[in-house]
This record gives C-alpha cells, structure tokens and sequence, in this order.
C-alpha cells in the first residue's frame, strides 16, 4: 500500500516536470482568439506560464513579460482545446459479461496511454476526454477524465491526484437495447429499469447505514466497491453519463435521475430533438454526436443531426462527443460546423466543444474557455474552426506542446499511414457495444 | 444514347428517338421497353423537366468554372445548353432556379446502399451472401430496394447516381450495378445493370465463411481455379457445334463476361500485399480491373500505375482499423499527383453511420490538401469515367443528364446546404440540408 503510494506519488512528480519547465512565459501574438466566454479578439495576445493562463486580451492591451517566448501567429486561429465527453480511446475495456451492472469497475485500470488513438486525439485538438467503458451494461464501469498531456503512465493523464482516495471520473450506464440481451442481462427495457432501481434503492440503504453509523467503525457496514461508487453517485459526487437513444429511454434515463436525485448528463440523445422540452424540463445537460447517416442500429434510424439546434433553442446545456470509435477524434472539430449547419448558433456550437464539456465533467474552473488562471490548453488552428478547410496545427496542454502538425513524428498521426495504425481499436465486444 | 435493359442486354438507341418524338409527353429512361410503359404514370409533365438553373458559379466539370452560368435542361430531362447567363437566354416558360454554387449530381463510385438497409437488421442486409465465398452470379438488381432511407438519404445530399450492389467480404460477392437515386423501383432507378463483379482480397474475408477460404492465399488460389473454369467454358462455348455447347452456368457466364474485358472485376484489396495479389491476377488473365478501397494503394504507386488500373479509394474519414489501420486522409492525393486514376466512395459500413456520403468524403479530402476541383471531380466525373458512364452524367454539358446540385455556399465547407436536387430534370429533393 504504502509502496502504490509511492510509485503514486513519482508518477505525479513525472507528470509535472514538463509543466514545470515552462516557467518561462510563453506569449503568441497575432492571432485571432475565441476565448468562448467572451468575444472573439483580433489580433490578440495570448501569455501563458507554468501551465496556466496568465493573460488574454488584444494587442496593446496585455504587456507580454520581457523574458516571454513569442510565437508569431499572426492569421492564425487560437481556442480553447476540445473537450470531448465520450470516447474509448486508450483502448481499454470496462464491464465484462458476467453481469449487467459493473459500478465497481474502473476504466482507469485498463488504459494503455501509448495507444496511438491518444495521439491521434492530441491531433484532432482534444484536451480533455471523458474514456468511458463500453454501453453493452446497464452500469458499464467508473470512467476516467484525463487531460491529454504527453504521458508515460495513466497517472500523468488524470486530473484526480489521489488515485486511491478520489473520484476520478463518472459512472457509465445505458438503457436501451445495447445492454439487453440473455441471463444475466435484462430482457427488456422495463426490466433495465427495475435493476437498476433495485440497485439504487440498495445504495440508498447502504449510504443510510453509514449515516447511522455515524463514524463509529464498528457500526460501519462491511465495505462493498459497488455499493461506494454508487453513494457517490447519490451524492453528487460522480456524475453519471447515460448512453441513450429513444426518446422513450431519454425519459427514462431522467426518471431515474428524478427518483434517486443523482447528477445526469445525457450521452447520445439521439432522439433528443422529440423530447427537447422535457430535458430542458429537468434541467438535464445533453451531448451529442455528429453522424453522417442515420441507422446502423435499430435505436439509431430516427437520429437527427438538428438535435443540437433542437437543444440549443430549448436552452438545453449542449456539448459534443466522438465516442471514438464510432468517430474519430481527428474529426471531432467538424462537430460544431455540423450544429451550425443544422441550425445552432456559431456561438452556441463552439461552446459546445469546449465549455459545455468541462461543465458536464465539473471541471469548468479549470478547463474550456480562455480566461487568466485556466489550464493553458488550446489549439492553434490554420483558420476559422466551423471552416472544413482548417487545420488543427498545434495543440497544447498547460503550456506543454503535444501535437505539432510540422512534427513528422506527429503528422503521421494526424493523417494516417504505415506506423500510425491501431492493430485492434476495440478491445471490447465489437462495435455492438455501443 | 446507350439505354441497357434489366437484363442486361444494349437496347437499340430507339427509346431516345421516341422520346424526342413524344416530347411533354413522356420520358424514356435507360430501362425496357415494358418498365418504360409501366412508368408512363410516373412520368414528368414537360413543364418539370423544362429547368433553367442560375448559379453565381456553376461547375461544369467540362472546363473551367462558369461565373453567373446558366444550365437548361430540356423536356427529355437533358441538358440542353450551359454558358453564362449572359450568353443564354432562358426560354418561356422555363422553371427557373437560383443558387450559389452549382455543380453536376454527384456520382458514387462504390457503394451498397439499396442493399445494405439502415435499420442493420438481418433483413435488410443483403450485401453479403455468406452460403458461398464465389457467387458471382448473384444481380444486384435482384436485391435493390429503391426506397430504402440511405438511399433517399445520399439523393438528400446531392449524390444522383451511385455504383451500389454486392460489397466486399466474398471471394466473389455478386455483381454491381449503376442507378440513379429515384423511382420506386429498380427499373425506374436503374442505368447499368451489371456494371461490375465485386471480389475481395484480404484477411476480412476468411472471417465470412466457416469452412473455406481459411487464408488470402487459399483465397487467391480459389479464384485462379475459377477462372481457369470461366477459360475452359469460354473456350468451349466459342468452339461448339450444334449440341456440344456446354450447360449453361450462371456462374461461369458471368466470368467469361469478366475475362472478356466486357465486365471489369472490382477488388476490394487494402493491404499491400492483397493489391499486388489482385494486380498479379490481372495480369494473369488479363480481365479489366477496378481496385477498391486500397487503403496502401501509396505504397505501390509504381505498380498501380505501370498496370493502368483506376481506384476507388476508400471513404477519407473510413476508420484507420483492421486491413485499412494504415490507412491515410491524403491517399487519394497521393494516387492524383501521380497520375492515376482515382475516385471517391462512400463504401461499406458495418455498423454506425450504415452510410457514408461522397459529399462529406470528398471534403475531407479537400481538406487533408486536394485541390478543390480534383475533390469535386472525384465524385463527379473521374467517378462516371471510372464507372464508364461519362457519356451521362459526371459533368454539365449539353446532351448529358440533367442531373444538377444547387449548393448555398461553397459545396464542401461542412456549414453549407444542398437547396435542390435535380435528376434528369426532376426535382427529387428540395429544402436546404
């Protein structure tokens, strides 16, 4: 224990060094930013230093320190780095079929961080990711919020610092038929929802043992990994992400979150445009996917990209995901053109990537807007980020630069190529579990 | 006008002759003479098909582009006259469209769309047949469900013709065939019957089937065996006498139609080492090929060429996983700059999306560093040239199609719609996407 904790503790250390090299302050001048919290600035100057954020504003309006680095952008295009809420990259699997409901199992013990699908997202401009276990469950697993730092170990990608005593992530579920099928799976939809109740009711008796216990340990009821997760989960502290399709299931999915109180983010919604009311209703943030077809499954045929819109004007907190995989990370800017093409707002769209993101994973005071004291990530982008013609040319976390377009060791992950290939993307039960 | 009938025979140039002849009247499509009679309900009123369309600028795939250009289409659903608006006058009567961008209906070089259904449940899938890993017999035009979503899904988005049939996944999966993406049938959609007989070479393939091919090189040896057969039936046919003509069989005549030259083979082959078994093949005995999908095709760029094979690359934004894991976004550059031959498609998908759209394909394309007119002509007129259908559609020019897109803005920056659709001068889709 006391040794985990220090090989812990090193690995931390590790991840901070690149950070900590980057104590001189580093300004990029000329370039168009879209802080998303605030208007779009021409030629604007943007200084970061040890990591952070420490000035945002147009030329003449930030002093750059004496001893700063100046990159010249001039015509280039500079946001805060993607946040994508749902993906698979790292390769790792979650829940397995021995039953429908896994809340002890953790993602986080499955990543392999030298998978080439986390460069390949570096070079899409994600930053921050949601990896989630698969959706084939009804309770998939624990997932992991990483920030997308150049890492030897999963330790350097988490944002939690104590591995073994913080939550790291949320909680995975889904309805619908993707966790449906024979023993010990549920045969139908209103059976999901039984079992899950039932687990949640136990959870609620659980808690309320604890309660009583009032921190008396011989009072304590017997440690249970599932039964702690989901306290957490009915205390707020871990928010569940819910695959979902149907417009029926979509209820469903806020039903539950009604009856046992817990904090829900949408994942999916395809169906979203049907219900738009009901989910801005139950004040319920929604993240999407763009697709370029409907169907592939039978939950899928009715999928609209004019949810987004549908959501937007609804005032609905709308982001985007990849669940990559299904997309690829090096296309998740093509997202927010999508929305706008099937009515959002630009506005809107772009919050969608960034901000909206770090408001469902929690992490809004450190991520997803371009504002003094956030994490120094972003993107600098050949033009204007709704443009198909645009280039995503560099990408930086907390003031480290992880992907650089005119790096040939990273163009091949951003193009593809001998070398740049992922032998098995999926290593759990084939696409079907999505 | 070359009109080939469901059964795949070349009709007589008459049914263009009697459709000039019963101008406003009807409109002949490339079909039998008994489809073509029974669709005489169906068929526009002269008023739909007299279009004039106004673009600010008009691809015409035939040139350069046309700023402020004009495209009419005649009542027999061709295209009468493109030029600048001021050099054409439009006619009386003429129903009048204007747009930002206009381009011809886009053309799909490989799909499976009428085939492959969107709900992906057993019964709509047809692309496969798993009995058998050769089944070249197997029509296309006997599986194709005109009023399948995907399909109305590709006409939504400017896509008028599509290549579609058997996919990949077989030894010999069936035959392809051309339509355009109307009518409620496949008579009134069809424009080549058997166009293609799609194989596939790699590791997917052993996958499909239980017993054989276990390998690719098995694989490769069943396909030499059955051509070796398609050889001897073709020798025999051509020899025989009164009587000693051999049986007739599905499978062998559709492979003498291949050795001939008369139907190219389309190999789906990304690896490799399973594109150069393909062209070894080829040379071995000398069919027409169409490579497909060719995900390392940059890696055999000498040899692509020496052989003078066209491909029908893979959808830019595929997934870079299985055979396709070294795939790249620029291979089709690549192939391009070097000369060859190349085309977009929106391919085979398993699973979500069920479709991929040359549009959105060819975008992609443009935007990993294609010139934006070689991405246009790659699902325009490089594809109908592929295809062998040039001489109808792929470009806007006087006695082709009128088969025309109307985009409000720049066809492949992703915030842009498709405003109309035209087919043969039908509006088939109208309302910006």
């Amino acid at each position: 224990m006391k040794r985990s904790v220090l090989l812990l503790t090193l690995g931390l250390a590790l991840a901070a060094l690149p950070a900590a090299a980057q104590e001189r302050p580093v300004a990029f001048t000329g370039a168009r930013l879209i802080p998303i919290t605030s208007p779009p600035i021409e030629n604007g100057v943007l200084v970061v230093q040890g990591g952070k954020i420490v000035a945002v504003g147009a030329a003449g309006s930030v002093r750059i320190p004496n001893d700063a680095e100046v990159h010249d952008v001039s015509g280039r295009v500079i946001m805060p780095g993607l946040v994508d809420t749902h993906s698979h990259i790292g390769g790792g699997s979650g829940g397995d079929r021995s039953s429908a409901m896994h809340p002890d199992v953790r993602i986080l013990d499955a990543i392999d961080v030298r998978d080439e699908s986390i460069q390949k997202a570096q070079a899409g401009g994600l930053t921050t990711v949601n990896i989630m276990p698969g959706s084939g469950h009804l309770m998939s697993g624990q997932t992991v919020y990483v920030k997308l730092r150049d890492g030897r170990t999963i330790y350097d990608l988490l944002y939690c610092k104590d591995v073994l005593n913080e939550i790291c992530g949320g909680m995975k579920m889904a309805n619908g038929t993707n966790p449906i099928g024979s023993s010990p799976f549920p045969g139908t939809r209103a059976k999901s929802a039984a079992i899950v109740r039932n687990k949640f009711v136990q959870a609620q008796e659980y808690r309320e043992k604890i309660r009583r216990a009032n921190g008396d340990p011989s009072k304590m009821p017997p440690r249970d990994l599932e039964m702690e997760a989901l306290v957490q989960v009915l205390e707020g502290k871990r928010v569940v992400h819910f695959h979902t399709h149907r417009h029926d299931d979509i209820l469903t999915a806020i039903r539950l979150q009604q009856e046992f109180g817990f904090r829900l983010v949408l994942q999916h919604a395809s169906e979203a445009y049907r219900v738009v009311d009901e989910i801005a209703k139950a004040g319920v943030p929604t993240s999407i996917i763009v697709l370029d077809s409907p169907g592939g499954k039978l939950e899928a045929i009715d999928f609209s990209n004019e949810s987004g819109a549908a959501l937007e004007k609804a005032g609905v907190l709308v982001g985007y995901h990849t669940d990559d995989g299904i997309t690829d990370s090096r296309f998740f800017l093509r997202s927010a053109a999508f929305g706008v093409r099937y009515g959002m707002s630009r506005e809107a769209a772009l919050y969608a990537m960034t901000m909206a993101g770090a408001r469902m994973l929690g992490l809004d005071d450190r991520i997803g807007s371009l504002e003094r004291g956030k994490d120094a990530d972003f993107i600098v982008l050949s033009g204007d980020p709704l443009s198909t013609y645009t280039r995503v040319l560099q990408t930086w976390v907390e003031g480290v630069k992880v992907f650089d377009l005119n790096d040939p060791r990273d163009y091949i992950y951003a193009v593809g190529g001998r070398g740049a290939g992922v032998v098995t993307t999926y290593h759990h039960e084939g696409m079907e579990g999505h | 006008m070359k009109a080939i009938d469901i059964l795949g025979k070349v009709a007589a140039p008459a049914a263009a002759a009697i459709g000039d002849a019963a101008r406003g009247a009807a409109m002949r499509r490339g079909i039998g003479a008994a489809a073509a009679a029974a669709m005489l309900a169906f068929a526009p009123t002269a008023l739909e098909a007299q279009i004039a369309v106004r673009g600010e600028t008009v691809y015409t795939m035939a040139g350069p582009a046309i700023q402020d250009g004009v495209v009419l289409i005649g009542p027999n659903g061709k295209i009468e006259r493109v030029g600048r608006a001021s050099d054409v006058r439009i006619p009386d009567g003429y129903r009048t469209f204007t747009a930002k961008v206009v381009t011809p209906g886009l053309v799909d070089a490989h799909s499976v769309v009428g085939l492959a259904g969107y709900m992906n449940q057993e019964h709509d899938q047809d692309q496969l047949e798993r009995s058998n890993a050769i089944q070249p017999e197997l029509r296309a035009f006997d599986a194709y469900n005109a009023r399948e979503r995907l399909v109305e899904w590709l006409r939504e988005h400017g896509v008028t013709t599509v290549h579609t049939g058997h996919g990949p996944g077989a030894v010999m999966s069936g035959q392809t065939m051309i339509v355009k993406t109307r009518g409620n049938n496949v008579g009134e959609a069809i424009v080549d019957s058997v166009t293609m007989v799609a194989m596939t070479i790699g590791p997917e393939v052993a996958r499909n089937f239980n017993s054989r091919p276990g390998t690719t090189a098995k694989a490769i040896a069943m396909m030499r065996a059955e051509f070796l057969k398609a050889q001897e039936y073709a020798r025999k046919r051509e020899q025989a006498r009164d009587g000693n003509a051999p049986a007739r069989d599905l499978k062998m005549e559709i492979l003498a139609r291949v050795l001939s030259g008369e139907v190219p083979a389309l190999i789906t082959a990304h690896r490799a080492q399973d594109i150069l078994a393909a062209l070894r093949l080829q040379q071995e005995f000398g069919f027409k090929l169409v490579l497909d999908g060719a995900a390392e095709s940059y890696e055999l760029i000498d040899e692509i060429k020496a052989a003078g094979v066209p491909v029908i690359i893979h959808p830019t934004m595929a997934r870079h996983s299985g055979s396709l894991q070294n795939a790249t976004m620029e291979t089709i550059r690549r192939l391009r700059d070097a000369g060859i031959q190349v085309a977009l498609q929106s391919g085979y998908e398993g699973y979500v999306p069920k479709t991929r759209v040359v549009l959105f394909e060819a975008a992609m394309a443009a935007a990993y560093g294609l010139p934006f007119e070689q991405a246009l002509a790659s699902v325009t007129i490089d594809a109908a040239r592929i295809l062998g259908i040039a001489d109808r559609v792929g470009s806007l020019e006087r006695g082709k199609d009128g088969d025309v897109v109307l985009f409000d803005g720049d066809p492949f920056e992703h915030t842009t719609h498709v405003c109309i659709v035209i087919i043969e001068g039908q509006v088939v889709s109208d309302g910006c996407r």
